[in-house]
């Protein structure tokens, strides 16, 4: 277990390092005017020039740049947007409203993908496995750019059903159709890979082994085929989260929803630069970080690992 | 369980039959033969098809589906609903939908090809070398794509994109392309480094370098038409999660700009008045999805035909 | 434990009649056992042989009730246990026989084994779904297996998961688990196949202590004649999905009354026939989709002759008192 967890740590090291640096150098390198690339279309004045240029070490050279960049990034200082405000800041009143948005799409996913994927691995082949298996297929495909207006305008708006949009603060309820509409981006795959998983897992010899000794069909099932079948369910978790950070962009700016990816979507209209490479960097690193988690998360529920 | 083996040996000869390749170009044809004779029978191929055509023909000919000019928009009619010609109504600006979704599907046709394109390419190069010479190559080739895989897409496709168009005369087709392609090689490549890992043990790989075959010939003539099936697969999946994800940067403003026709700046738009008119947002929506629906299927049913293990 | 209804404690403790189970496959129906029969009694260890392919493992399976069904059915035939048709009860009452009157071993413990629950917990398992044990009184008992199966420091190791154990140790779990109830009758499918050729020798000589101790009807399911000589009472030698001979272990090694028994009987290499060719049998196990009409083994006989080629099938002839032998020239086959 810990050289399994020393092990991933020094690969984070090396791919937080890695995407961060592919980041800015997105952002920065070999640009003529930096600065006007970061305001983009929008003016930028003598002082906001004098502020961005010492802000991100312009006169230096392009890794010492990159060293002050990390150093911000490691010590929790984003720096400024363009307004003025600290991107700390910002990031500190939005991501609360991100964070109930995600983990509430990721419970419906994964309510709606473990038991909907149990119940097709179970009755292979029937009625509810073929429906399901052409539905995921659609959902799988739908960008969340359709379903995110599609689902406001039908539910919201023209039925009623839900709040078309969700005001500052929202409630869990105002939430509930963008993340029914954020779990889309994630279920299918969730549910395609329990139901794999389940399916093999019934075929094992454990399975045989834990009928011979008597158990009912239910504990067979929801004890020691469904440990086993999580493991690669939880896993995706990790890769997950990347889904859900594009869904969340789209389906903030869509719902009004003031999380982080409203702000993002207004920092790219309003041309804000800093905030939108702050606001990258953030999310990069969350991401790595539960990526991480979710390694260790994998190796708790898979003594195999743990023991390695 | 010896007893159980015997049962599954009798349909081993079927699954055998459809295994893929084992180097001789008879046994190929036979494998595509069968592949196509699966294809043939899926109604979720066909689908496909006609999706597609429908929507390359759309991208080629706009004016075969209509005779009106997307560009010409009065805004006394705005929000007007439907209408002789304008079958879908018109939009904020008192522009033909139908006319505006039609002609969008050819900017999503060019960007969806030549981002994967491009992405196929690199994939190629950076997967068949990774394989191919293995080593020190393929560790650094690896860590590459491991860093490029630990960046959410998006917000990658953001940042590039951005930096990609810093000009705001350009209609940003250029830059989304480019954006794509350099961020979706990832997983070609591992298709194809993949394949030529499992095929550089095979008898005939090994022959043809026994007979003086160099690494290029190798690669092109032997390695690459082996493992061409699941490649096209990948690719073809790809192309439709591109013209997607190319609607959704145009959808935030980073993707096609300015006067550009994109069903993902039209879904924007439309998104905003959605209370006043339904139509300008809904039908891009519905082409859109259908669209990356129809090469998603389609891929998804040539890899069913080519891997019936999956089934 | 309730008592099932219908059971005699006086009829006979495992009785198979007739048994025939089939896999219904999209290519065809698979016959993997046509009419087996054999019976078991208390402390008696019942052999049952012959190559992969021929119905043991299905066989084990349909008494324990275990098939995977679809594809596996039970088409016909009885398993009586104390002479209650267990084929007639409902799953319920059906699980209650499971373990607690018949148990089974299986071959490849690392892949029988749950890996992600410790040993304790899968032996704890048995005791609180059966016994309503709680988990710390299962646990305590759990204990008590280990050590009855020999595994040195059971109370240490009772929270380590399966692969932490050897081979050897994973099998002795197993026989813990399947004694946990005291089971009348232990069905050891394969036990020894995946270890070394000492272990072997050390599990089969602790499965014979503990039946002799506990006074067990075993069902030794195996390919391998070598194992079955020590340990065996009675052989059944199953080919095609039937049993072609059954004998005492003695008679059978002396004299087998089959030519399929005599044919495996000559493929064990052996050490005073040293420099000599090894007889191996000809061709493969029919597939089950297409058993040979009349004998199943008659186109790799060698002294079949017109009337093992067309039905009916040889009946069970029967050779000697208690033994039984399904060729019609069994006479030509012994005294040879």
């Amino acid at each position: 277990m810990f050289r399994y967890i020393v092990r991933r740590l020094l690969q984070m090291v090396l791919t937080f390092f890695g995407a961060t640096f592919v980041v800015f150098a997105l952002v920065f390198a070999n640009q003529d005017d930096p600065l006007q690339a970061l305001a983009g279309e929008r003016p930028i004045t003598e002082s906001q020039r004098l502020a961005l240029t010492e802000r991100y070490h312009l006169d230096e050279g392009f890794f010492t740049q990159y060293g002050y960049y990390m150093k911000g990034l490691l010590t929790g200082d984003f720096g400024e947007s363009l307004t003025q405000r600290k991107i700390a800041d910002l990031l500190a009143d939005a991501w609360p409203t991100t964070a109930r948005l995600a983990l509430l799409a990721l419970v419906i996913a994964a309510v709606i993908a473990i038991s909907a994927g149990v119940f097709s691995a179970l009755r292979r082949g029937g009625v509810f496995d073929n429906v399901t298996l052409v539905a995921t297929l659609i959902i799988l495909a739908m960008p969340i750019v359709v379903i995110a207006p599609l689902a406001q305008l039908v539910f919201g708006i023209q039925l009623g059903w839900f709040p078309p949009t969700s005001g500052a603060d929202p409630s869990l309820w105002a939430l509930f159709l963008p993340a029914l509409v954020l779990a889309s981006s994630v279920l299918a795959t969730q549910l395609r890979v329990t139901r794999t998983s389940v399916a093999e897992n019934l075929r094992s010899d454990y399975v045989r082994t834990a009928r011979a000794k008597g158990l009912s069909y239910r504990r067979v099932v929801s004890v020691h085929v469904l440990r086993n079948s999580l493991i690669p369910v939880i896993t995706l978790i990790g890769v997950d989260l990347g889904q859900l950070m594009a869904g969340a962009i789209v389906t903030e700016g869509v719902f009004n929803i003031p999380g982080v990816g409203f702000n993002l979507v207004r920092a790219i209209r309003t041309e804000d630069g800093p905030l939108v490479v702050g606001f990258v960097s953030v999310l990069v690193i969350v991401f790595l970080v539960v990526n991480l988690l979710v390694d260790l998360l994998y190796a708790a529920l898979d003594p195999r690992i743990r023991y390695e | 369980m010896s007893d159980m083996n015997s049962v599954t040996a009798a349909e081993a000869p079927e699954k055998l039959s459809a295994q893929p390749r084992r180097g001789k170009s008879d046994k190929n044809r036979s494998l595509a033969g069968d592949a196509w004779n699966d294809l043939r029978k899926s109604k979720i191929f066909w689908f496909a098809v006609v999706l597609v055509a429908a929507v390359l023909l759309m991208a080629a000919w706009p004016s075969l589906f209509t005779s009106a000019d997307p560009n010409e928009c009065a805004l006394n009619r705005k929000h007007a609903g439907p209408s002789g010609g304008a079958i879908f109504g018109y939009d904020f600006q008192g522009c033909d939908v139908y006319a505006r979704t039609i002609y969008g599907a050819r900017n999503s046709i060019i960007v969806g090809i030549a981002s994967t394109a491009l992405a196929g390419i690199i994939g190629i190069i950076f997967g068949l070398s990774s394989g191919y010479f293995g080593g020190a190559v393929d560790a650094v080739l690896s860590r590459i794509i491991d860093i490029m895989l630990s960046i959410p897409f998006l917000l990658a496709g953001i940042v590039l994109s951005r930096r990609l168009s810093s000009d705001p005369n350009d209609n940003g087709l250029l830059a989304v392309i480019l954006t794509l392609g350099l961020l979706t090689w990832t997983s070609s490549a591992r298709v194809m480094r993949s394949a030529v890992i499992a095929s550089k043990s095979q008898d005939y790989v090994a022959a043809g370098r026994m007979l003086g075959a160099g690494p290029g010939r190798l690669m092109f003539r032997h390695i690459l038409p082996n493992s061409i099936a699941s490649f096209i697969v990948v690719l073809t999946i790809l192309l439709g999660v591109n013209i997607g994800v190319e609607a959704t940067l145009s959808f935030l403003g980073v993707g096609l700009k300015g006067d550009a026709i994109s069903w993902g700046i039209a879904i924007s738009e439309g998104t905003g008045f959605a209370r006043v008119a339904s139509g300008p947002l809904v039908w891009p929506a519905v082409f859109l999805g259908l669209t990356v629906l129809a090469f998603i299927m389609l891929g998804d049913a040539i890899r069913d035909a080519f891997d019936p293990k999956l089934r | 434990m309730d008592v099932l209804p219908g059971v005699d404690p006086r009829a006979p403790l495992l009785e198979v009649n007739d048994l025939h189970v089939e896999f219904r496959t999209r290519d065809g129906v698979a016959k993997a056992v046509n009419g087996a029969n054999f019976w078991l009694s208390p402390g008696e260890t019942l052999a049952i042989l012959g190559e992969s392919g021929c119905g043991k493992s299905v066989t084990a399976q349909a008494i324990m009730g275990i098939l995977d069904s679809p594809p596996g059915f039970i088409t016909k035939g009885e398993v009586r246990y104390r002479g209650l048709d267990l084929l007639t009860l409902s799953e319920a009452q059906r699980r209650k026989v499971r373990a607690n009157k018949i148990a089974m071993i299986f071959q490849d413990a690392l892949s029988a084994l749950n890996p992600v629950y410790s040993v304790g917990f899968q032996l704890g398992e048995l005791f609180r779904m059966h016994r309503g044990m709680s988990r710390a009184d299962a646990k305590k008992r759990s204990v008590e297996l280990l050590d009855l199966v020999k595994i040195p420091a059971a109370r240490s190791r009772i929270n380590d998961y399966p692969h932490q154990f050897s081979g050897g140790m994973r099998q002795r779990v197993m026989i813990a688990m399947a004694l946990a109830l005291d089971p009348e009758v232990l069905i050891a499918d394969e036990p020894t196949t995946a270890l070394d050729v000492t272990v072997q020798a050390q599990i089969m000589g602790l499965l014979a202590d503990l039946q002799r101790e506990r006074n067990m009807g075993l069902i030794l399911i195996t390919h391998d004649m070598g194992v079955v000589a020590d340990v065996a009472d009675r052989i059944s030698v199953m080919y095609a999905g039937k049993v072609v001979e059954e004998a005492p272990v003695y008679d059978i090694y002396a004299k087998p009354a089959h030519p399929y028994t005599r044919a495996l009987l000559e493929s064990i290499p052996r050490l005073d026939m040293k420099g000599q060719q090894l007889n191996v049998i000809r061709g493969l196990p029919p597939a089950l989709t297409d058993v040979p009409k009349g004998c199943a083994f008659n186109p790799r006989c060698r002294f079949a002759k017109d009337p093992c080629r067309s039905d009916p099938p040889p009946p069970a002839y029967a050779v000697a008192p208690h033994r039984t032998a399904r060729c019609h020239f069994f006479r030509e086959v012994l005294g040879e």
